[in-house]
């Protein structure tokens, strides 16, 4: 195949540069589109949400108002939300897939290992609005009659986290939503990391087992620090998923644009209020550039995050 | 080659027979493009199914939200805009826009309290504005147990959902609590959406369905066909002239008929707390805006030709979508507008 390829190409040489020439262009060209697009997307975001920025100048990020009425608008209630759903998410999914990833690299018999990281890959791809209104119908209900109710008279009375589980047993709210996006976000960082976990390579375990030590030591001594970078970067990866994920969130959230103090309170996300008040919005009106502004943020964030979670997953021969 | 050609024949003829279908077809409907409010897409898309046999004119109507749909006729990239809330006068001005209503609808409270029936309870428009400005936070508070003696009602902690998704039920509804309690005016005032003192947001009417179905205690807010439909706890109302009344198809129809169509601008009216015997107090109109100067005068001419046959055949159909139909007059009225105010490139009349 290859000895006809070499001999078809000799007389058609000049030809074969052209061609080359014309496909490095058009490769250039498909490179440069996406940084093209990229910017495009955040300058005409930035330029939508310039009049709000204008209006509320840096009270934009700290104000808590939300009051189309009045057209008085501010961002701080959805940042709070989308920030405090999404480190609470991480709280609860990084153990789980830390959990998954361990077993399927050092405990589980190599049988079970294809079905169980398949699934795990599988939970990736169940679309997000199944996971909202599994989330609504079964586990707010679920939270709203057992968890919540027990869990506020229990902690009631204990300083600090009385205040922090705390509120009307709605069964929709922060807590709630974390606890969905973390189901969200478990496949990517599982993943992650059971893929970086195989990268150890296996004489420095070998060695370890050698002296002695048990499979807990190993994975704390040698494992987790050969990997630990990649790691961080895998939690990264999921930080973004999180930090945009809209219909799941939607769904049980609660959508009040306050700030309650508590995790069992509602609130509000970045991504879940544009999706809300976009439809009502009017052409050149503030909301809508309040809208856009907010999508600019989530933007930077979302950016922030993804571009410290590539620094952390670089290949480890840079580094070395 | 030639064993080929029956088949190549046959099939050319089969490309020219479905093509010459396909004009025909094309022919005889004329299609048109609306994009806008959600709360009467039901009946839109009633009214665009059978007006296809009917009239010939094929609706494609887009339920993307008020908002939404005026920006699309501002734009002029549909036929007509559709709108829960009424456009702004400066901006039907600028926008070259006539607007009309097509149907009326009305807002219901639903109540979970365990042991209530529907159609039981006794609110009043104050007291929804106090639950939901959280100055009422028992369902036993004395205000509601005065006005429901003859109940027992439990000292459950009272949870208001509203609309989270901006939405002309939320216009309608909080226009109401603007119209009859002046703190609520004062605090929050009307809006598609608004700032929400206390409680939580679900979207669409489902949405907030659901949540008060969840929620012992819970109270909220929804379009009556959803309602009936559903079978949901609703409750009674107070009218304007200090009884109460059930939310039924008869009591809108009186809130409707009540209504001072005339002296409206853009027919801007509010039916919200009509006085009158029996007026439900949550009832309002959706309306259409059609540009004067349509860019395409048949699609512009096709749009007053459907709405034109929905006022004169729709009704049984949004009847029975649990909607209320326009009065006669007001029909007429509309009629009148279409003449008038919208003509083709040659400054000729396109309604006839």
């Amino acid at each position: 195949m290859s000895q006809v390829a070499s001999t078809a190409s000799v007389p058609a040489r000049r030809s074969a540069i052209s061609g080359d020439a014309i496909f490095a262009a058009v490769a250039v060209a498909a490179g440069v589109f996406v940084l093209v697009l990229l910017g495009a997307i955040i300058i005409s975001l930035f330029i939508g949400g310039l009049p709000s920025f204008r209006a509320f100048g840096l009270g934009f990020l700290t104000s808590t108002d939300w009051d189309p009425v009045q057209h008085i608008y501010g961002a701080a209630v959805p940042i709070y939300g989308t920030v405090v759903t999404s480190i609470l998410a991480l709280l609860m999914a990084v153990p789980l897939a830390f959990g998954v990833a361990f077993y399927l690299t050092e405990l589980a018999p190599a049988w079970l290992r294809r079905p169980i990281g398949t699934a795990v890959e599988l939970l990736a791809a169940v679309p997000s609005i199944i996971y909202g209104m599994w989330g609504f119908f079964v586990i707010a209900p679920f939270m709203a009659t057992y968890i919540e109710p027990n869990v506020i008279d229990t902690l009631d009375g204990i300083p600090v986290l009385q205040d922090l589980f705390a509120g009307p047993p709605f069964g929709t709210g922060l807590f709630t939503a974390a606890l969905i996006l973390a189901v969200m976000v478990l496949p990517f960082i599982a993943a992650t990391m059971r893929d970086v976990f195989m990268t150890v390579p296996p004489v420095y375990k070998e060695s370890a087992y050698g002296v002695g030590c048990t499979t807990w030591e190993v994975m704390r001594s040698i494992v987790v620090p050969y990997t630990r970078t990649s790691v961080v970067g895998g939690i990264m990866l999921g930080l973004g998923r999180a930090l945009g994920e809209t219909m799941a969130v939607t769904f049980v959230i609660g959508n009040t644009n306050r700030i309650t103090g508590n995790l069992f309170g509602s609130g509000n996300t970045i991504a879940s209020l544009v999706a809300l008040e976009f439809g009502e919005s009017e052409n050149g009106s503030l909301k809508l550039s309040s809208l856009l502004a907010l999508g600019f943020i989530l933007f930077v964030i979302s950016f922030i995050v993804l571009a410290i979670s590539r620094l952390l997953l670089r290949p480890r021969a840079v580094r070395a | 080659m030639k064993r080929q050609s029956p088949a190549l024949a046959l099939t050319a003829l089969a490309l020219v027979l479905t093509a010459s279908l396909a004009a025909r077809a094309a022919q005889a409907q004329q299609q048109i493009t609306g994009a806008g409010a959600t709360f009467p897409a039901p009946v839109y898309s009633a009214w665009g199914e059978a007006a296809k046999a009917a009239i010939g004119v094929e609706l494609n109507y887009q339920a993307i939200g008020s908002g939404g749909g005026q920006n699309q006729i501002l734009n002029r990239t549909v036929d007509f805009g559709a709108s829960d809330a009424p456009m702004a006068p400066d901006k039907l001005e600028s926008g070259k826009l006539l607007q009309f209503p097509t149907v009326m609808g009305a807002v219901v409270p639903i109540v979970n309290i365990p042991g209530v029936k529907p159609g039981e309870l006794k609110l009043t428009g104050e007291i929804l504005a106090d639950i939901y400005l959280g100055k009422i936070t028992k369902w036993n508070d004395p205000k509601l147990v005065e006005m429901n003696r003859d109940m027992k009602l439990p000292s459950t902690a009272i949870a208001p959902v509203y609309r989270a998704d901006g939405s002309g039920t939320t216009f309608v509804f909080t226009s109401y609590l603007s119209a009859v309690a002046p703190d609520w005016r004062q605090a929050v005032g009307a809006n598609t959406s608004v700032k929400w003192v206390v409680g939580n947001g679900s979207k669409g009417n489902d949405g907030v369905a659901a949540t008060v179905h969840q929620v012992r205690g819970g109270v909220g807010y929804v379009e009556y066909a959803y309602a009936a439909k559903n079978g949901l706890t609703t409750t009674q109302l107070r009218d304007h002239d200090g009884m109460f009344v059930a939310p039924t198809p008869e009591t809108f129809a009186a809130a409707a008929g009540n209504a001072d169509w005339a002296s409206a601008k853009d027919y801007a009216v509010s039916i919200v707390d009509q006085p009158g015997k029996d007026s439900w107090p949550i009832v309002s109109a959706t309306f259409i805006e059609l540009p004067k100067d349509p860019k395409d005068p048949a699609r512009g001419a096709a749009v007053m030709k459907f709405f034109d046959w929905a006022y004169k055949d729709g009704a049984p159909m949004a009847t029975k979508l649990e909607y209320i139909p326009l009065p006669t007059a007001v029909q007429d009225a509309v009629r009148g507008n279409w003449r008038s105010e919208i003509k083709g490139p040659d400054g000729a009349a396109l309604y006839k």
